[in-house]
């Protein structure tokens, strides 16, 4: 037996972490080599959720990609509908209506709190904190059924549209909403005396995973990942869009960037969140929320289906080649999405669809960088830093 | 009010001036569209303008936000204005020290697909630039380990070129199953 173990010593073994394991939250991948149970490199491969979204957006008109938008971050639909059509109304150079923009605003916040929740309860449960996983879904799920009234759907949600949104808020959603942003706060607390003090959740966070501002920028990190390194970098403030130059809030940043900053940043931006979503209720303008403008918007079913004009401006805008049209020209849209920089690249040869589309997705970048946040690490680290990530494979692979 | 704009037009930013001093003989189109200043570079220096655009402490693009290409080859205007080259390079980048942003592109021609890797400038570059191989099949040289990303690596072609038909090249029809036993 003793013979046995001086051979153990100093020989590699390599672990295939995934791409179906229960802690890799989608179809990723990590190859790891491992001296016992130190993670001498670790190899991350992507593509296994690969759809081809680039090329469709070849084949498929402005209006029709939206529905393709809410498959790339499946946990915040509202902000990939919004960040897309944004790139798209810039490239058309046209400005929604101030309501419309409040509107978008309005349910890329609260996206952004359903995301963070849905992190926060699956980061907490692969760490062994089984409660919080329990409360973070009690709390989405407040939203998901504000997100179902009002869109439709509670995860392909489509609700931009290019020139404004599906429909105006319903009857009600303001106190909706009022209700869940006065409770979220308590209920957000009941998680921090849970965990933010928690001697095994800050001994498997703290330190772990973690990487310096240098490094973060030189991978392309973004979002609250960067923040955590201390970064105080946010484009609603940097390059505010729609109208977030209206609304007052904080950019929570850390210092060590690592899995427990990372965790700190992500609830402090929820309530950041909470306090956009009152002022936006606070100041919502009246008027119409779509432009009136028919070569752009669809007209209301009511005019399509009861006026003979409303019915020609419909059937001009889904007709192939009489639609959405920009100009000729090539644009490059960043929004803040809950995990970071997603940007729109669009060139268009001034046809009804576009003639590339590219997207950047963060979780690419946060993935790419992920051998750096474990080597030297414990193997059983992997999880909590994977899980600090939230990387997303629909968005990962596109 | 004409006069303030007069004024706005002539002073130009940062980044096409000092280009336009230290490496105006790698610019091949510049244009500011839609707040964004775009910057057309010859191939042969367009590692050279990129190190330059981060390392410049003024400028200070440190951060890469993006590398794909664009396959122009249905895209007359553009291949007209850029010899015919067929593929278009493109980094994004953006500065933390307050420059915005600037777009990068780079022409590359079918005969010969390859442009030096800027993974020793960014280490977020290596990704970025493994995907424009898989879709476009253009080499990066200088990469440390330039292989296929998304799709699978027997997989042949590259689907984002324009002449990839969307729905594939028999690959529904050739894939493998046991037939007897679904």
């Amino acid at each position: 037996m003793q013979g046995g173990l001086e051979r153990a010593t100093g020989e590699k073994m390599v672990l295939n972490f995934g791409p179906q394991h229960p802690a890799t939250h989608g179809t990723l991948r990590i190859v790891l080599e491992l001296d016992g149970e130190s993670v001498l490199k670790a190899t991350p491969h992507a593509g296994y959720l690969h759809t081809g979204f680039e090329k469709l957006g070849e084949h498929l008109d402005y209006n029709q990609y939206i529905v393709v938008t809410d498959r790339m971050n499946y946990l915040s639909p509202l902000s990939n509908n919004f960040g897309y059509v944004l790139a798209v109304e810039q490239l058309l150079g046209l400005e929604v209506t101030k309501r419309c923009q409040y509107i978008r605003i309005l349910m890329a916040e609260l996206s952004r709190l359903a995301d963070h929740l849905l992190w926060l309860g699956t980061a907490a449960l692969d760490l062994g904190a089984f409660s919080v996983f329990l409360y973070s879904f009690r709390e989405r799920e407040k939203l998901y059924s504000i997100f179902e009234k009002t869109t439709g759907a509670r995860l392909t949600t489509s609700y931009t549209r290019v020139g404004g949104v599906l429909r105006d808020l319903y009857a009600g959603c303001e106190e909706d909403v009022r209700q869940f942003v006065g409770n979220f706060p308590k209920a957000l607390k009941e998680t921090h005396t849970l965990l933010t003090r928690n001697r095994i959740w800050m001994d498997r966070t703290k330190g772990v995973g973690a990487i310096s501002a240098d490094d973060a920028i030189n991978y392309g990190l973004t979002g609250p990942c960067l923040r955590a390194t201390g970064v105080a970098h946010d484009i609603r403030k940097a390059e505010p869009y729609s109208s977030y130059d209206e609304v007052t809030f904080d950019v929570p940043v850390g210092t060590n960037g690592d899995a427990y900053d990372r965790y700190l940043v992500r609830m402090e931006e929820m309530i950041q969140s909470c306090g956009i979503v009152t002022q936006v209720l606070d100041n919502m303008p009246d008027g119409p929320v779509n432009l009136e403008d028919n070569k752009v918007t669809m007209p209301e079913k009511s005019d399509a289906y009861g006026h003979i004009e409303g019915l020609i401006h419909h059937f001009k805008i889904v007709m192939d080649g009489h639609g959405v049209q920009p100009p000729k020209g090539e644009h490059y849209c960043a929004t803040e999405s809950p995990n970071g920089e997603l940007g729109f690249y669009i060139v268009s040869d001034g046809s009804g669809t576009a003639y590339r589309i590219r997207i950047r997705p963060p979780s690419f970048f946060h993935f790419q960088a992920l051998p750096n946040m474990l080597e030297g690490g414990m193997v059983s680290d992997t999880v909590a830093v994977l899980g600090s990530l939230n990387v997303i494979a629909g968005e990962l692979d596109r | 009010m004409n006069e303030e704009k007069e004024v706005e037009e002539q002073s130009k930013p940062l980044v096409l001036e000092k280009l336009e001093t230290h490496h105006s003989d790698a610019l091949l189109a510049q244009d500011e569209a839609r707040g964004t200043i775009v910057v057309v570079v010859r191939k042969d220096q367009a590692y050279a303008v990129l190190e330059y655009l981060k390392t410049d402490p003024e400028l200070a693009y440190t951060y890469l936000v993006d590398v794909t290409a664009v396959d122009n080859s249905q895209m007359e205007s553009e291949l007209m204005q850029f010899d015919y080259a067929r593929f278009m390079v493109v980094y994004q980048l953006y500065s933390y020290q307050g420059q915005g942003r600037v777009r990068v592109k780079v022409p590359v021609h079918e005969n010969d697909l390859s442009i030096t890797s800027v993974t020793g400038l960014w280490q977020g570059a290596n990704w970025l630039e493994r995907e424009t191989y898989d879709m476009f099949g253009i080499n990066f040289d200088g990469h440390p380990d330039l292989r296929r990303i998304l799709m699978p690596d027997d997989f042949e072609g590259h689907p984002l070129r324009k002449d990839y038909p969307l729905r594939g090249r028999g690959e529904r029809e050739r894939f493998n199953f046991d037939k007897q036993n679904v």
